[in-house]
């Protein structure tokens, strides 16, 4: 990002900027002519409705937006630009042909009110795309509609209630998450009414076995477990654990945020749990977009059927596809969003398995777990290693060391970004001190991953002879250390003249 | 090996990484799966060329019917409207598509100050203080409203028009069934006398008929019972119609799909959710804010976090976290480029040739025509086929909306009729022409 070309507007911006604000850049009476007319409308609105309250929105011309965005896109880090080695995010490449495929006009430009006979192609997609996530998770039936990982989490944990209620067992009212889980976790089990109940690991990184059956009882909803855990350790008596769990009459949720790791491995299915939730934008190679959209359909077995939300794929008798009924599926939780998911998302996820092929995402998997574990073979005599163990497709570091010696996670985070590369997660998970959580991912070639381990070196190296270079970084980024304190002290959360 | 086209590494690459390791096969960092676990048969096909797959997605996507391929009037919360050229390739270009959150704002201002802008825009856009940086869809964004909603006063009966979107309707009954709130469905024309006790009134405003509603007095009766009022709106109305910050609403949400984001057959889409200054403790999602960095240049950052599940957990105010930023950053884009002018003139074009339509639908006998009352750019068209006309009209190539009496309790029966910016005269001549015959085809003793 250093030595990246300044372009300058002219603009006057209210205090020094890297690029003008919209509201900088606009002068009232420009614009464009996208569309215009329809003046008869005016008369067609009662006045006591009419817009009484200024527009102020800015009034600028084609040429400038599209270098206003262009300069801001010149200030993003991106997987098109770089390695980003996010633990438990998996920001894989995201390839083009997904893009495109999702851009088709028999994709983008329908409506999800048109009857099914109008989307026969959309739906054998998705249709398609049921069996196959049924198929790779090792699960029976797939709900596509969750519209990104913690989505599907309260729809799983909503119809864990709805299956306890069927069963006549309504005392049910806790939830039990490790000490290790994403945050999402926790809140999607509050969301659903729940109390949460915290479970520490063990020594090896593992759901400690011992306190997890001491938290369960007939009070207890399920039990909610990444495995991979977010340590990035496979969960060695994950068997042992379902069935714990089973034996307390609760259910196994799977987040499925390390899925990457299992593909062709092992499937969850496979291991005792209940359901899996997958998160297309990390194992299916489908764009973050700076935040979303994502898609998280929730694969689940066969006694968790009657209630999952309506409407899923169905294929009838005669071939043709279409979208079940409320009246077909009584027990139903109901809809957890407007229409049948964020079907963009789901082309690309579709085209990305399509063009693997079984071969392909079983190559992924064993790719994804040598690539962390060749990186850590790397950076390992430089850094405290949280556990002990060969971790799967991602592992945990701990800057503790280089806290003694005078700086902390965040630091080298900051000190990565000037040799070139996206930080890794840091300060999570929670249990591990000053966490370096580093996920390379299996589209980062060997050369890259040796780059990366070379510069966590050199700040490794600069650390233990003068630990406060690292304390300014980064120098070469577009900003310098931003003042989070200020921002959320006195919040300035949109734009307001001078 | 080379079976995935997008991994690196050659068979020579992967024998020095082993190597490195200390190992002479993955197999061998695998010790804790459990052995008849490993290696499953998935059951998906073999792979493809890229050009395999695209030949393969084009003849998918050649089964569906497009929007644009003949007379449309399908609308309600997603509506197809002209999106400028320049929006796809400005929100599209890889370094918006594939960046990660913003969490770390020295590398990601592109993406921050693209949001903050958007909370700008739309703020602006519904006059309310604070806008967050999206929810799924409008539906969720109802849900959440009515979450917060029942934190901020420690009730929990929601109270939630007829009239309101029946999808949105129907995920806020899903939602309610985690903390068991009481939700209660009243005609929008008797919503203020459900006041009482209630955490909110959820109104919309124009309704899912294209109604146009008098949302301050429900406000005003939502705050005299010490609750809030929760309005349902939709982007390119607030051009034209008083907006909600104007009404005395407390929480706006809506469908931001209108504002330059393709149909995409209900997804991805855009979950507008703005309050009051007051509220926004309680706001669900990610929400930018603007600062300086140590040099004292301009910048921005993820702010108010301590509200958020990464910080919070259990306590925070929603489970939210991937959420629909690009989307965002795409509505952002084409209220730029648009401006005040082509958004006025793209809302007024709707309205205009609804009534136009209307106008004409109205000469045929046996038609009714909304409520009576004012509307916007869509409308009820009753027929004697109720919803049945529907497929009626399918059979001469046009698309109109779902069948009211099989959607909403207590509003008849017939089907939703939307005009936006790209609904043509010669459009407006087949439907009207259509809904002619199709009704004048029925028997006359039926009629």
């Amino acid at each position: 990002m250093s030595g990246r070309v300044r372009f300058e507007t002219g603009a006057a911006t209210a205090m020094p900027a890297l690029e003008p604000l919209l509201f900088e850049l606009q002068r009232p009476g420009r614009s464009g002519r996208h569309v215009r007319g329809g003046d008869e409308a005016d008369a067609l609105i009662p006045a006591a409705f009419k817009r009484a309250v200024p527009l102020p929105l800015p009034e600028l011309t084609e040429p400038q937006v599209v270098r206003h965005y262009t300069h801001l896109a010149q200030l993003n880090y991106s997987v098109d630009a770089g390695m980003y080695p996010l633990g438990s995010c998996t920001m894989k490449y995201n390839p083009k042909i997904n893009d495109r495929a999702a851009s088709l006009p028999g994709f983008a430009d329908i409506h999800p009110h048109q009857p099914d006979e109008t989307v026969q192609g959309a739906l054998r997609l998705l249709y398609e795309l049921q069996e196959l996530l049924a198929g790779i998770s090792g699960m029976d039936v797939v709900t596509l509609q969750p519209a990104a990982g913690a989505h599907a989490e309260f729809t799983a944990i909503l119809m864990f209630k709805a299956y306890h209620e069927a069963r006549g067992d309504a005392k049910r009212r806790r939830v039990i998450v490790p000490d290790s889980a994403h945050g999402t976790n926790p809140a999607s089990a509050a969301m659903c009414g729940f109390d949460v109940t915290t479970v520490k690991s063990d020594a090896r990184g593992n759901v400690d076995l011992d306190a997890l059956k001491a938290a369960l009882g007939d009070d207890v909803v399920g039990f909610m477990l990444t495995n991979p855990n977010t340590l990035g350790l496979f969960e060695e008596r994950v068997r042992e654990v379902c069935a714990a769990v089973h034996a307390a009459g609760g259910l196994v949720y799977g987040d499925g945020a390390n899925l990457n790791a299992l593909l062709g491995v092992a499937r969850p299915g496979d291991l005792g749990f209940d359901c899996v939730h997958i998160n297309v934008h990390k194992t299916f190679s489908t764009p973050h977009g700076a935040g979303g959209p994502g898609a998280g359909p929730l694969c689940v077995k066969r006694h968790l059927e009657p209630f999952l939300p309506v409407p899923r794929v169905i294929k009838d008798g005669t071939g043709a596809y279409r979208r079940e009924t409320a009246a077909e599926h009584p027990k139903s939780i109901g809809r957890v969003r407007s229409f049948i998911g964020n079907f963009g998302v789901l082309v690309r996820a579709y085209t990305y398995i399509r063009t693997l092929g079984e071969e392909g995402l079983v190559e992924t998997g064993r790719d994804a777990i040598l690539a962390a574990n060749y990186l850590l073979a790397l950076v390992r005599q430089s850094y405290d290693v949280a556990y002990e163990r060969s971790p799967m497709h991602e592992f945990v570091l701990s800057a503790a060391k280089q806290k003694r010696q005078g700086a902390n996670g965040l630091d080298i985070a900051k000190a990565l970004i000037d040799e070139g590369f996206h930080p890794p997660t840091v300060y999570f998970p929670l249990i591990v001190p000053e966490a370096l959580m580093i996920e390379p991912t299996e589209t980062e070639p060997k050369e890259t991953l040796d780059a990366f381990a070379d510069a966590l070196l050199r700040i490794a190296k600069r650390i233990e002879t003068d630990p406060k270079s690292v304390h300014d970084a980064p120098v070469k980024a577009p900003l310098r250390r931003l003042d989070e304190v200020a921002a959320a002290r006195k919040p300035v959360l949109r734009y307001k003249p001078a | 090996m080379g079976q995935n086209p997008y991994s690196p590494h050659t068979d020579a690459d992967r024998t020095a990484m082993l190597a490195r390791i200390g190992i002479t096969s993955v197999d061998e960092l695998l010790g804790a799966v459990p052995a008849d676990a490993r290696g499953p048969a998935m059951g998906v096909p073999a792979g493809l060329s890229e050009a395999e797959v695209q030949v393969h997605m084009e003849q998918l996507a050649a089964l569906d019917r497009t929007a644009g391929a003949g007379p449309f009037f399908i609308g309600g919360p997603v509506q197809r409207r002209y999106i400028p050229a320049a929006v796809p390739v400005l929100a599209l270009r890889g370094e918006f598509l594939t960046a990660y959150t913003p969490y770390q704002p020295e590398v990601s201002q592109g993406t921050l100050q693209a949001i903050w802008e958007y909370q700008s825009l739309m703020s602006e856009l519904l006059a309310m203080d604070v806008v967050n940086s999206s929810m799924y869809d409008g539906s969720t964004a109802v849900a959440e409203a009515a979450l917060m909603a029942v934190r901020l006063t420690g009730r929990k009966r929601v109270v939630v028009a007829n009239e309101v979107f029946s999808q949105f309707r129907q995920t806020l009954a899903t939602y309610a069934k985690g903390p068991e709130l009481e939700i209660v469905s009243l005609p929008t024309r008797e919503l203020a006398a459900g006041a009482a006790g209630a955490a909110c009134l959820i109104v919309q405003h124009p309704d899912a008929f294209g109604t146009l509603v008098g949302v301050r007095a429900i406000a005003d009766a939502a705050h005299a019972a010490g609750g809030l009022c929760i309005q349902v709106t939709e982007p390119h109305a607030n051009a034209l119609l008083d907006p909600p910050g104007a009404l005395g609403v407390d929480i706006a949400v809506g469908e931001g799909q209108p504002l330059g984001i393709p149909l995409s057959f209900g997804g991805p889409h855009l979950g507008i959710i703005a309050c009051r200054d007051a509220l926004v403790r309680q706001m669900p999602g990610r929400i930018v804010g603007q600062t300086v960095d140590v040099n004292g240049t301009r910048g921005f950052v993820n702010t108010l976090q301590t509200r958020e599940q990464h910080i919070r957990r259990e306590k925070a105010t929603s489970n939210i976290c991937t959420n629909e930023a690009i989307a965002a950053i795409t509505a952002s884009v084409y209220l730029s480029l648009m401006g005040p002018g082509s958004l006025r003139a793209a809302a007024r074009i709707g309205v205009a040739r609804a009534h136009a339509l209307a106008d004409r639908l109205a000469t045929l006998p046996d038609v009714q025509i909304g409520a009576g009352g004012p509307f916007f750019d869509r409308f009820a068209l009753r027929t004697p086929l109720g919803g049945e006309l529907r497929t009626a009209l399918l059979a001469d190539g046009i698309l109109v909306g779902e069948g009211i009496g099989r959607h909403y309790t207590g509003c008849g029966d017939g089907v939703t009729i939307q005009c936006t910016e790209l609904t043509t005269d010669a459009d407006i001549d087949a439907l009207a022409g259509a809904v002619e015959r199709a009704t004048a085809r029925r028997p006359v003793a039926a009629r």
